[in-house]
């Protein structure tokens, strides 16, 4: 009757999982997209009529420095700026991807369990395996794929935007604004930051699906409270033993496991930090931090790897409770 | 014929209740086999079982197959319709059937949309702006356009009108079964589908107490209607069941002679239902 492979039927399970979460996945960083535009939009007519003799600066662009003749040196710095710009800009569709994700995996396989449909889903010759290795694909490939889609449309916006702004002011902005190989060159590490990003994320991908497996009841409960318990009682005990080692628990064991989801959270601040220290040009000092050899760098540390084996393990664990577990309680 | 589900001691505990107790079984191709028991009894739990969706102790091979370590190869032959309203309720009529055909291998696309055609189901709806009686016709279409051997249903009808009941009924008997395939109904409507069941299972406190075919429950227990007169007489051939109508005695047997009986008064054929309740009596004291 039907030809199917393991591959299709995987590619149906993801795309089931995006037909239920339509609204976070692909909604949210759009419409997020659309009110940064329309703000901005509003911002700049309002920068008409109040702040013209003023000039008008957007993400720390100077709009009246497209006026002057710049050489190539004042370029490079422009352009480094705008890259910061259009960079930090998706910041609040990065943040909404975070909370939408997390309360995906917390769901994932809990959900499904409440409301009964588990029993319909495993009335299908479906391998737990695969389905909850749809969900991981989903929460941290997808997800995060739509959200870059969400910036990329975002920044053409803004730049149109600028485009337009400047042309009412009589200049050509499409040479400082529109370099391709600039964008180009950012949306393929904007690409190229997913599979980092999901990396870095299992060990929360795992936890948050183990305690969606496990719980008959209140998942984010169990979630939650787990770690910042044992944090809260690891601090605790700090007080009456001599050894410290609290500040490491919360950042290496309750941070891994509640906040890895958040899109690029692997970045060392510190290192930021000192590059901010030694006066170094923002932009520069992103670019470096987000180097593909800065990148390569963070696979190679501990922290980065123990991490990635530790969500496998949770994985394979929710996989493993996923058989045998149908019933919870709404 | 090799059996459809072969059931040798099984067992299963839930901390200190007994949900299957030795239980064993053998369902053979082409029946329709009524799996009937008070609540709690242990029907789903032996569902559950077949379905892989539980772990038990004893064998049980359901098409030739272990169902706890062949789960997914199993569902490629095995249908079951759960309870009403299992479907999730953000699914898209057309995307269900989209998604079915995706993964399913013994799948008809075709057949699927001409049974929803029947219906007032349209592809654009999502479950959740279905009636109760809609999602089962939906969900009962997905369900027979799959060519498998073994269909379970659970309580399938659940919360329906009488309409929707009997339309369920007819449509899985008249386009649906042949005898390549083999379902497994359990139901509390039994009297609604005792005309079509082929074979008859009791299950009473995790136990099979009753497994006979519809011919052998015809041959085996009787009904008779005694006036008062004889019905000492009746009882002193142990009647497993006695109850009163009109002033008459009724009393059901089990493995007496026919010739006997009637001597004694009207002879009936006891519905399944008089027989279930004869059966389980003192279950719930």
């Amino acid at each position: 009757m039907n030809t199917i492979t393991p591959a299709s039927k995987f590619l149906w399970q993801v795309k089931r999982e995006y037909w239920e979460h339509r609204g976070g996945f692909l909604w949210t960083p759009l419409i997020i997209a659309l009110v940064m535009l329309a703000f901005m939009a509003m911002g700049l007519i309002t920068a008409e009529f109040t702040a013209h003799q003023n000039g008008f600066t957007l993400n720390g662009i100077h709009i009246d420095q497209l006026t002057s003749h710049i050489d190539a040196d004042a370029m490079a710095k422009f352009q480094g700026a705008l890259d910061v710009g259009l960079i930090t800009m998706g910041m609040p569709i990065r943040i909404a991807l975070f909370v939408v994700v997390f309360f995906y995996a917390l769901g994932a396989l809990y959900n499904d369990r409440a409301d009964r449909s588990v029993l319909f889903w495993k009335s299908l010759p479906l391998s737990d395996t695969q389905t909850v290795l749809a969900k991981v694909t989903a929460g941290l490939v997808l997800a995060p794929a739509l959200a870059v889609l969400g910036m990329i449309m975002l920044q053409l916006g803004f730049l149109i935007l600028m485009t337009l702004y400047a042309a009412i002011h009589g200049i050509n902005a499409l040479p400082y604004l529109w370099s391709p190989t600039h964008l180009v060159a950012m949306w393929v590490k904007l690409a190229v930051l997913i599979p980092v990003n999901a990396l870095w994320a299992m060990p929360t991908m795992g936890w948050l699906l183990l305690c969606s497996s496990y719980a008959r009841s209140k998942p984010f409960l169990w979630a939650v409270m787990l770690p910042i318990v044992a944090g809260v009682i690891v601090s605790w005990a700090q007080i009456t033993n001599s050894f410290s080692f609290s500040g490491w628990f919360w950042r290496h064991i309750v941070g891994r496991l509640l906040l890895s989801l958040i899109p690029e959270s692997w970045i060392n601040l510190d290192s930021l930090r000192a590059l901010d220290h030694a006066n170094a040009d923002p932009g520069i000092a992103l670019g470096n931090l987000l180097s593909f050899g800065s990148i390569a760098d963070q696979f190679a540390t501990p922290n980065f790897l123990i991490g990635v084996a530790a969500g496998v393990a949770m994985i394979a664990a929710a996989i493993w409770l996923r058989r045998s577990r149908v019933e919870a309680y709404a | 014929m090799t059996a459809v589900v072969q059931a040798k001691g099984l067992s299963k505990r839930y901390g200190n209740t007994v949900a299957l107790d030795n239980v064993n079984l053998d369902i053979q191709p082409g029946r329709i086999v009524g799996l009937v028991g008070p609540n709690g009894a242990g029907k789903t739990t032996a569902l559950k079982a077949i379905l892989g969706l539980a772990e038990f102790d004893g064998q049980l091979s359901v098409l030739g197959l272990d169902p706890r370590t062949h789960r997914t190869e199993l569902m490629q032959q095995v249908c079951f319709i759960a309870d009403v309203a299992v479907l999730p309720r953000w699914l898209r009529v057309s995307d269900a059937v989209d998604f079915v055909g995706g993964v399913h291998p013994r799948f008809s696309r075709e057949k699927c949309e001409k049974l929803l055609a029947r219906t007032k189901i349209k592809p654009t709806q999502r479950v959740r702006e279905l009636s109760k009686g809609m999602i089962v016709q939906l969900h009962l279409a997905l369900v027979m356009a799959i060519d498998a051997k073994l269909l379970i249903l659970d309580e399938p009808t659940l919360g329906l009108d009488i309409l929707y009941r009997k339309e369920f009924y007819n449509n899985l008997l008249g386009d649906y079964f042949d005898e390549q395939k083999t379902i497994l109904v359990t139901t509390h409507q039994i009297e609604e589908i005792e005309h079509i069941l082929t074979d008859l299972l009791f299950i009473k406190e995790g136990k099979i107490v009753l497994d006979a075919t519809m011919d052998d429950v015809g041959e085996r227990f009787a009904e008779v209607m005694v006036n008062p007169d004889k019905a000492d007489a009746a009882r002193a051939l142990k009647p497993i069941y006695e109850r009163q109508v009109f002033g008459k005695s009724i009393f059901l047997f089990d493995g007496i002679d026919k010739a006997r009986l009637a001597e004694l008064g009207e002879l009936h054929k006891p519905s399944v239902a008089d027989l279930f309740v004869a059966t389980m009596k003192g279950t719930y004291q």
